[in-house]
């Protein structure tokens, strides 16, 4: 550290490590600080939960009214010398407190199905996964070669491109009806509109990357003898893959996306079936609580897979690659004897 | 400007010392391991076709170093290219040790100006490349990549990867890889182009120093005339629209070179007719300022 003060903001430069982390923490701690803020202080709070009954005959304990309506029938009460209710200033049911999430995003996996033979939380949670697994697999094994023959061959491309742009017009769920009927009531019409939804970006997607790689190493490889079995296995894929493999952890995250889609064709299943059955016994904060459970999966999965890329891909030289080897001109250059 | 050699009281670039007028008769006298034969290319155009290399034809000899120079843009590239079959041929022959080239190999190596290791490789790997492709043992092609980085002075580098190395030693790693094949013969396109003059010069010397070391046939681009006199056994100047052999010019320096050299008047006096050689024309200076005045205009 110098001894100048570091300036936060500078055009295209990075911060020290430390800068980085405490933002990364702070861009977790902001939302919670605002979430927090409007649970627990009267900021806006629109409704009354009724903790003593009173005199009423209208409300029960724990119910929540509107903070109007609350006032006039205390208004009345008190009017007729009847004894009032005591309430407490509360947000909506859909609205829950941290609190309540954070001790749901325990229960909820603890708590036993509602009906005999129903899923416990832990089990919808896998089968969402499975299915988003599988169709991302597949979609992946005739997707990601494809992608790579369309970016090497121009043939390929022109044949495949064209309709598969079309294609991916189609919003994936609308042939989960198609699905059901092709491929029955369970998992694998599921598994096809993820794939569905995956194959036609990736194709596309794959097949543009590929095209980024530099020419010239190619050309180098062929002076240097090698064939075209060579070229693709030693040259192009080797070249390409750092940032296929960046597109793949963003084609999970679509995939991701389309589950919930996918799990209301036929019968509902995994999570999603989960999240409606909470909401319709008005346990919303077990519709969070499994909500943020798929965003720490997809939060999970990425940084595993970050962390992976990084150890494959060390001779990137990190994220700077493409500016290191410009500034390698200015480095002094180690040692040229 | 034709008369500046007398003027200095220079020698005439044809006046070769003895022992310069033997070694290059030496070298025309042994086998032609390329031959230029009548060579076309022509690009398609929206005017249509666009002829850039008109009939070119020249013979490059066993260990010969031939430079080839001339104006920007007038197909030096395209030619080497079209020798490494990089670029497909319009009209003409290339014939390497006498049989026509169709396909590239590792018979015609090539350094370019780009760097071109590969990024995923290290070092010794990105050697090793060529020698796998030849189906070596491993042990074998390990072995081998080590004496030839070992030969540009490169061997401790050995497990590093391209990105941790300077442009300079990037390019001798290129000029290693290109070696290890041992090709007949090795094309260079501009392979300094990219850097700064001192890392330069210091390759230059490399490169005679390697030339010296093992028997190898180069063919070298260059914009840079003290580049072509100072390494070459003889230059290659092409003149522009279309591209054509305008003279292959014999170098009178002595070998072996070295950086005093670049003030006697052998390379002073070759320099400054190549120099002649490839400066514009009053005539074609004319148009380009016509351009330039052009292009001013339509900018107000
Ligand atoms: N693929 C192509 N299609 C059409 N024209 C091309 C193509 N490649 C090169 N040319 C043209 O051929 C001419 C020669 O190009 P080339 O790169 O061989 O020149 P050069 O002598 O190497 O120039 P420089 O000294 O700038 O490297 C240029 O006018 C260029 O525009
Ligand atoms: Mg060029």
């Amino acid at each position: 550290m110098s001894i100048k003060e570091e300036k936060w903001f500078r055009f295209g430069k990075g911060l020290s490590q430390k800068r980085v982390r405490g933002l990364t923490v702070a861009s977790f701690i902001l939302p919670l600080l605002i979430w927090s803020a409007i649970s627990y202080l009267p900021l806006w709070q629109p409704e009354m939960e009724v903790v003593e009954t009173g005199d009423t005959f209208y409300f029960e304990k724990g119910d929540r009214v509107d903070r109007e309506t609350f006032r006039l029938e205390n208004e009345k009460l008190t009017a007729d010398g009847d004894v009032p209710m005591v309430g407490k200033r509360v947000n909506p049911v859909y609205f829950p407190a941290p609190h309540q999430v954070a001790k749901a995003l325990y229960s909820a996996f603890v708590t036993e199905p509602r009906r005999e033979g129903d899923p416990w939380f832990h089990e919808s949670v896998a089968h969402s996964v499975r299915v988003v697994f599988w169709g991302f697999i597949i979609s992946s094994i005739v997707g990601v070669p494809l992608g790579i023959m369309c970016g090497v061959f121009s043939f390929f491309s022109k044949l495949i491109e064209p309709f598969v742009e079309f294609f991916r017009y189609f919003p994936a769920p609308v042939f989960g009806a198609l699905a059901v009927a092709i491929l029955g009531i369970n998992d694998a019409p599921k598994v096809a509109i993820i794939f569905i939804g995956t194959f036609f970006q990736q194709v596309l997607v794959i097949a543009n990357t590929t095209r980024t790689v530099d020419f010239a190493l190619v050309e180098a490889a062929q002076t240097l003898g090698a064939k075209p079995g060579r070229l693709l296995f030693k040259v192009v894929i080797p070249a390409v893959l750092p940032k296929l493999y960046m597109d793949m952890r963003i084609l999970l995250g679509w995939a991701w996306t389309y589950l919930i889609v996918a799990e209301v064709v036929g019968t509902s299943t995994g999570i999603s079936w989960f999240i409606n059955q909470q909401a319709k016994y008005r346990m919303f904060e077990n519709v969070y609580a499994a909500i943020l459970v798929l965003g720490f999966i997809g939060l999970g999965t990425d940084m595993i897979l970050g962390a992976i890329g990084r150890e494959l891909f060390a001779w990137e030289d990190g994220k700077r690659s493409f500016f290191s080897r410009l500034m390698n001109k200015n480095k002094p250059t180690p040692a040229e004897a | 400007m034709m008369d500046i050699p007398n003027k200095l009281n220079l020698p005439s670039y044809k006046e070769q010392a003895p022992e310069v007028k033997e070694r290059l008769d030496f070298i025309k006298s042994q086998p032609v391991v390329l031959e230029i034969d009548n060579l076309v290319k022509e690009f398609p155009t929206e005017e249509g076709v666009r002829r850039i290399l008109n009939d070119v034809s020249f013979k490059v000899h066993k260990r010969e170093f031939m430079s080839i120079i001339g104006p920007s843009g007038c197909g030096k590239s395209t030619l080497i290219r079209m020798l490494a079959c990089l670029e497909d041929i319009t009209d003409g022959l290339i014939l390497l040790d006498t049989y026509p080239v169709t396909e590239p190999g590792a018979d015609r190596g090539m350094v370019f100006q780009k760097y071109t290791l590969f990024p995923w490789l290290t070092v010794k790997k990105n050697v090793m490349f060529g020698l796998e492709v030849a189906n070596k043992s491993k042990f074998d092609a390990d072995r081998e990549a080590l004496q030839w980085l070992d030969i540009v002075g490169l061997e401790e580098y050995a497990d590093l990867y391209p990105a941790q190395l300077s442009g300079g030693m990037q390019q001798r790693v290129a000029i290693a890889r290109a070696l290890a094949n041992k090709p007949k013969v090795l094309l260079m396109d501009e392979p300094f182009g990219a850097l700064d003059a001192q890392t330069r010069a210091k390759m230059q010397a490399y490169l005679l120093q390697i030339r010296r070391k093992i028997d190898i046939t180069i063919i070298f681009i260059t914009h840079d005339l003290d580049e072509a006199v100072y390494l070459s056994d003889r230059v290659l100047v092409l003149k522009a629209n279309p591209g054509e052999v305008q003279e292959l010019v014999e170098v009178p320096v002595s070998r072996p070179r070295g950086p005093e050299q670049f003030l006697s008047p052998e390379f002073l006096t070759t320099k400054i007719h190549l120099e002649e050689l490839i400066h514009p024309s009053v005539e074609e200076s004319k148009d380009d300022f016509k351009v330039v005045k052009m292009v001013a205009v339509e900018a107000e």
